[in-house]
């Protein structure tokens, strides 16, 4: 069944559209991601106009983190008072990564810039995810005891300490606050919540158990991509309601599904599922930018000067 | 949904021998939630005050032009091994669609004299003053940006396509593709004789978005803060349905 967006000005297949909210949402529930690094690329793919296509993208994953982060809320695995330390950091993040966003724009070359951060950090991020998972399962295997608690030497030396309860921690709250602010600046940059790179940090930075990290990566995702798409919705009008609402049915009800999936999974595989999905989608990109491509030209909106 | 409006117009020029009679198959279109493209039927007759005059045989060229509106034409280069844009280039005026029938093949029916004048072919429509000089090959932009139009359904061009009898009736049909943008659509008729244009007749369509997508669409301009507001309220209470709808099956 086609449908014609009014804001995207397109008519696609409302099918397509529901299927494609349906997966991303799956993985969103399974890996505590809001999947914008993975639908965003989908919806430039199947003609979606690209401003479109970002700013439509954030109301979809406000959608499936707030589905994901109440099933996470009734299993108490959301520690709220970390993720409000990382949401306060990864509000101003966003902000400035807005004026930086826009600063790059007006230098031209947008695309290209948003591309190499993709492939720069999915790349880091998968591999080290990979290595280090393939490592776990091996130890496990090998000893058949639990991984051996890792030591946080600089996270422990810092002032203002604050006790996280649900995650088991008493840190200071500043690699957190940075941790938010950082993520805030590549999120508002790439165009997505940031999971992808929340998710890791939070593991490896800050030491939080898995299982505690995914509701918690959902819950400050739901603020700062709302704050997204207002600002998308207020200065550029390419929020696709229309859009967003078929993507969002499919991607509700595949964060309920990826949740459960989620929970009867071991970490260690979970996490080694994640690190070859960031690595494909970097792969996938990477191919873009050192292949020839097949259409040398593309077209803009014009009037610009 | 779409209206059938039969027009049939009149033209009296005493100066012409042959003049266009015309109708359409509608003279709107709306875009609603469902729109998937649309045909408009353009046909017609020729009016003679006198037997046809001797020469080459009628021809008719019907053109289907959306607005027109600045584009800007990138090109991409391998710079330190990755493909990244370079160079651009700004059409300073192409129509978002553009659909061109003739009766016979267009090398017959229109001489290159005429459609410089009349503006008739693809590449004539296309307006651009000029390229920056530091671009080399200017050209190139403008047959990428005709050739990424075509494939995508916007330009089309339909040679011989255009029935036309006894030199008198004339029927034609363009297909307006779904990704559709709005505004004044002008449909343009030019009966030829030997590559030369004879009488010329103009009429609008207009395409607009129609109910909800209308509504959406001003509500996204006019007041976007609540527009906003309601894509989130929409997306909250979808994420909590579908939590709660999903308990309700576990138990």
């Amino acid at each position: 069944m086609q449908i014609y967006l009014p804001i995207a000005e397109v008519s696609v297949n409302a099918f397509l559209l529901l299927g494609l909210g349906g997966l991303v949402g799956i993985l969103s529930g399974m890996f505590g991601v809001g999947g914008g690094f993975l639908m965003t690329p989908l919806l430039f793919f199947i003609g979606i106009p690209p401003p479109v296509a970002v700013a439509t993208e954030a109301v979809q994953i406000v959608a499936s983190s707030f589905s994901g982060v109440l099933a996470h809320l009734r299993r108490k695995s959301v520690d709220l008072k970390m993720g409000t330390v990382l949401l306060v950091g990864g509000l101003i993040g966003a902000a400035v990564g807005v004026v930086l966003f826009n600063y790059l724009k007006s230098l031209g070359q947008v695309d290209l810039l948003v591309k190499l951060c993709y492939v720069v950090f999915l790349g880091i991020i998968g591999g080290l995810m990979f290595v280090e998972s393939l490592r776990a399962i091996r130890r496990s295997k090998v000893v058949g005891a639990p991984p051996v608690r890792r030591k946080h030497g600089l996270v422990h030396a810092l002032p203002l300490k604050m006790k996280f309860r649900v995650s088991g921690l008493y840190i200071s709250v500043i690699p957190p606050l940075i941790v938010g602010l950082l993520v805030g600046i590549l999120a508002a940059i790439m165009g997505v919540g940031g999971g992808f790179i929340m998710v890791p940090a939070m593991i490896y930075l800050l030491g939080m158990p898995t299982k505690v990290v995914i509701g918690t990566s959902l819950f400050q995702i739901i603020f700062v991509t709302a704050f997204t798409t207002m600002l998308h919705a207020t200065t550029n009008f390419t929020v696709d309601i229309v859009l967003a609402v078929l993507l969002l049915v499919g991607g509700v009800i595949g964060a309920q599904i990826g949740t459960r999936i989620g929970v009867k999974m071991k970490a260690e595989q979970l996490r080694i599922l994640l690190a070859l999905m960031v690595l494909l989608v970097c792969g996938k990109l990477a191919l873009d930018l050192l292949l020839v491509p097949s259409e040398l030209y593309s077209l803009g909106a014009g009037g610009g000067h | 949904m779409l209206r059938l409006i039969a027009a049939l117009v009149m033209l009296v020029t005493p100066l012409t021998a042959e003049e266009i009679v015309l109708g359409l198959s509608h003279d709107e279109v709306a875009i609603t939630a469902t729109f998937n493209g649309s045909d408009v039927m353009i046909f017609g007759a020729v009016k003679r005050d006198a037997p046809a005059p001797s020469g080459g045989p009628l021809e008719v060229i019907i053109t289907l032009s959306g607005p027109m509106e600045p584009v800007l034409v990138r090109r991409k280069e391998r710079v330190l091994g990755i493909w990244a844009n370079t160079d651009a280039v700004e059409v300073d005026e192409a129509p978002s669609f553009y659909a061109v029938a003739t009766s016979a093949p267009m090398r017959e029916v229109l001489s290159e004299v005429e459609d410089l004048r009349y503006g008739i072919s693809i590449p004539r429509v296309i307006r651009s003053v000029g390229a920056p000089s530091e671009v080399v090959n200017a050209e190139t932009f403008t047959d990428a940006l005709i050739r990424i139009r075509a494939a995508a359904g916007l330009y089309q061009v339909l040679d011989s396509q255009v029935d036309m009898e006894e030199e008198t009736l004339f029927r034609g049909q363009i297909t307006l593709p779904a990704a559709l943008t709005e505004g004044n659509y002008s449909a343009h008729i030019y009966l030829t004789r030997d590559g030369m244009v004879v009488d010329d007749y103009e009429t609008d369509i207009a395409v607009f978005k129609a109910g909800l997508e209308r509504w959406l669409y001003e509500m996204s301009r006019n007041q976007p803060f609540w527009y906003g507001i309601m894509s989130l309220a929409i997306a909250i209470s979808a994420g909590w349905l579908a939590s709660a709808v999903f308990r309700i099956f576990q138990r």
